[in-house]
């Protein structure tokens, strides 16, 4: 097992161990200083952002809305650890020099061409469907494929399964013809 | 910034730092997956769980830190976990990593993030329907694996990393 990939990445093995043992400390850090466990996740905090953002043009219609007055819109622990992974992935890039400005992946290319706007809207679209289904099965690969994993939360592994079963399949039908 | 802030802010970098030299934030690697020829983003994960869920499970026995389950709503993990799963494929990211990505200046992921937001903002507007109808359907509570098997976690963990550890063997055998 090496410690570096090629590219002057880490292994992926010691990376995620080093991972588990920030959600440990992060478990306890959270317990000791805000009095409540908190768990890593990502998703919730898209629902802040739409919040915080639809509020700037329709105030009354977000406080008036149930889901946002059930998560709460505002800038919490959440909201900050998802500000904080650009910060840690534009640093961690810095230093390898694995920064690069990329407007469409290898991947996509291959299959959909060079252009930016196929990419925007496949993103876009996706990004809806994923959300809307991340709000309802309440969590992501983080808060349920990483955090519920580790407490073998039953959601977890149906969670994951649905993810990635899916996953696969749809993966298998958008990018599996090559490029004519 | 509150305590509260800083704290958020702080495991963020870190997460964030661990998961580009990690190199799971790329396009190209979660599309990888799911076309089943570069596994590192299981690598990086079930790494991350096998040593998380012993310090998890050792600060829970010890009283320290408590669980926090998310519901097993049936409909709601079900069709909400494939419809989370049919949209990864298309964007190429997940809530997380769609951030980091940007970060290391993947900047198309900036189109993932305007998705997602709008998706939540879609989901507040349809939640009053879904909670009559998808989340309506069974909900078995925050429940977990050890407990409904009537075992105790200590024998789930040995197991968990034994085939954890097969499946590491297998995907560097395959070479993925």
């Amino acid at each position: 097992m090496k410690g570096k990939t090629g590219d002057g990445g880490w292994s992926p093995y010691l990376a995620g161990a080093l991972l588990g043992l920030l959600a440990i400390a992060s478990a306890y850090a959270t317990t000791q200083w805000l009095g409540k466990t908190s768990y890593l996740g990502a998703s919730t905090t898209f629902v802040r952002a739409a919040g915080l953002l639809e509020r700037t043009v329709a105030p009354d219609r977000v406080a008036a809305n149930e889901y946002f007055t059930r998560e709460k819109v505002r800038v919490d622990w959440q909201f900050m650890l998802v500000l904080g992974i650009f910060l840690g992935a534009l640093a961690a890039s810095a230093t390898d020099k694995s920064f690069k400005l990329e407007s469409v992946p290898p991947t996509w290319e291959k299959r959909f061409g060079p252009s930016v706007g196929k990419r925007a809207a496949g993103a876009f679209l996706g990004g809806i469907v994923a959300m809307v289904g991340a709000r309802m099965a309440d969590g992501c690969p983080s808060g349920h494929g990483l955090s519920g994993m580790m407490q073998f939360s039953v959601s977890a592994f149906v969670a994951l399964a649905m993810f990635f079963g899916v996953g696969v399949l749809v993966a298998a039908l958008v990018y599996g013809r090559r490029s004519p | 910034m509150t305590t509260e802030q800083w704290l958020g802010l702080v495991t963020g970098v870190l997460f964030g730092f661990l998961l580009q030299k990690g190199r799971v934030l790329r396009f190209d690697k979660q599309i990888g997956a799911m076309l089943l020829k570069d596994m590192t983003i299981f690598k990086f994960m079930l790494s991350s769980i096998l040593v998380g869920m012993v310090g998890i499970t050792l600060l829970r026995d010890a009283g320290i830190v408590t669980s926090g389950h998310k519901s097993m709503n049936l409909g709601a993990v079900l069709l909400g976990g494939g419809l989370f799963g049919a949209g990864w494929a298309v964007m190429g990211f997940c809530p997380g990593t769609s951030i980091g990505a940007v970060g290391e200046g993947r900047w198309h992921a900036v189109f993932a993030i305007a998705g997602m937001v709008a998706g939540a903002a879609l989901y507040a507007e349809l939640y009053p329907f879904f909670k009559t109808t998808v989340l309506a359907w069974k909900d078995y509570g925050k429940i977990g694996l050890p407990e409904t098997l009537g075992i105790s976690p200590w024998v789930v963990i040995p197991v968990f990393w034994a085939v954890t550890i097969l499946v590491f063997y297998w995907f560097e055998k395959k070479g993925v």
